[in-house]
């Protein structure tokens, strides 16, 4: 299947990304690394009558130390991440995400930041951005704004960004050395979509906890805030688990409850111990 | 129309072309460079598997209107290349191949293994070989050349 017919602009400024954006009236879509659109556009169940490609923008590949956090530009790729350009931060949660996207000749291509505004269900950098606290930078015809990242993912393949916006930046915030965390994924075969996923970022230091799901079953990056409380209180069993997704997310298969779980206690008990 | 320009197995190349065209129908329609193979069409299979700028990446996901700059190798691009000469050795000499169709998604990916990664064991070849398909071989052939290749780099 070939991408039906298409205008296709590629500005080198951010300002110039948005005109385009605000002169389309909603029918163009920004191609990051293209890791999920263009195969979407290829199967035709994604349509975009204009494609703004913004790899040509240089201070979107930008990684900054911006003080209390590392500051990642939308286009970095996940292979950067990988390779260590963002190490330092979060110990090492960020390379360990990034190395088990997808396949290497995905990871040069494909986007933090295109990861995020895709907002595919299934996707990583969403629930392990949200598990960290991070938030978002967005600019548009009207200014810039700054959210987090969990205000951000609104529904399945759903964002906040409006037709005119643009997402730039993720800021993570930087965590205490004594950071723990765990990312766990389910998937039948390397480089698969996690058929279940969850993170558990924990810092003793700060108090910071966060226990996050994210799968197509479950539609989307979840916060299950009843588990971070019940783990910095004490141990959480499969039942607490089993009743904080069904609070949080509604009935649930047997087979998607049990994946789920197993993968949140897996996680859980590793930030535990 | 959009124009283009880049350089493909070291020749400058600079066209006008469709912009819903992708890099891999690019480089075998327009420049009938045909040992770019396309599988599955939507980057699930890796055949398609070229190098941008010395990395791996999908040539049927890539737009070519995105690829202006770049530089291309293609499975016919490696002229001199000592690395791909010992490759296609092994490849040949461990029966990484049969009926080819993988085959130059699977050399543009193990140049990667062998020369991104230091020493991968067999599990690391074999995650790192996950995005390419192959359905003659069984895979042990191919893993085969490559820990070959890595042998004799680390000799």
């Amino acid at each position: 299947m070939k991408a039906p017919p298409l205008e296709f602009h590629k500005p080198d400024t951010v300002e110039a990304a948005i005109a385009v954006l605000a002169d389309s009236g909603g029918s163009a879509r920004i191609l990051a690394g293209g890791q999920s659109l263009v195969p979407m556009l290829n199967l035709r169940v994604a349509y975009a009558k204009t494609l703004v490609d913004i790899g040509a923008i240089r201070e979107l590949a930008a990684i900054e130390d911006a003080g209390g956090y590392i500051r990642l530009g939308a286009g970095v790729s996940h292979a950067r991440i990988e390779d260590g350009e963002a190490d330092g931060h979060c110990s090492g949660m960020l390379r360990h995400v990034a190395r088990n996207i997808a396949y290497r000749a995905v990871r040069n291509r494909g986007t933090v930041g295109g990861s995020l505004a895709h907002a595919d269900p299934a996707a990583d950098w969403p629930v392990a951005m949200i598990a960290l606290g991070a938030d978002v930078e967005v600019s548009g015809s009207n200014g810039n704004r700054k959210l987090s990242v969990e205000e951000f993912m609104v529904d399945v393949f759903t964002t906040a960004l409006q037709e005119d916006e643009i997402l730039t930046g993720i800021c993570v915030p930087k965590a205490s050395p004594d950071l723990l965390w765990s990312f766990q994924k389910m998937r039948k075969k390397s480089g698969a979509f996690g058929e279940a996923i969850a993170a558990v970022v924990h810092d003793p230091e700060s108090g910071f906890c966060r226990v996050v799901a994210g799968s197509s079953a479950i539609g989307g990056p979840h916060r299950l805030a009843v588990l971070e409380t019940a783990l910095q209180e004490g141990a959480v069993d499969d039942g607490a688990i089993q009743d904080a997704l069904t609070q949080t997310i509604g009935s649930l298969g047997r087979y998607e409850m049990q994946i789920h779980t197993v993968c949140l206690r897996r996680a859980i008990e590793e930030v535990r111990t | 129309m959009t124009t283009l320009s880049l350089t493909v197995n070291g020749r400058q190349v600079s066209t006008d072309i469709d912009p819903r065209l992708n890099l891999a129908d690019f480089l075998r329609e327009r420049l009938s460079l045909k040992g770019t193979h396309l599988g599955c069409e939507h980057g699930a299979c890796g055949a398609c598997t070229v190098l941008m700028d010395g990395m791996p990446i999908r040539s049927c996901i890539t737009m070519a209107a995105s690829c202006d700059g770049v530089e291309i190798t293609t499975v016919e691009g490696y002229d001199g290349d000592k690395l791909m000469a010992r490759l296609r050795k092994a490849f040949r000499e461990e029966h990484a191949l049969q009926c080819g169709y993988c085959t130059p998604g699977m050399l543009a990916t193990a140049y990667d293994i062998v020369s991104r990664l230091d020493r991968p064991d067999e599990n690391e070849i074999r995650a790192e070989l996950a995005g390419c398909v192959c359905r003659c071989t069984g895979y042990r052939g191919i893993v085969r050349a490559i820990e070959r290749c890595i042998a004799e780099k680390s000799a």
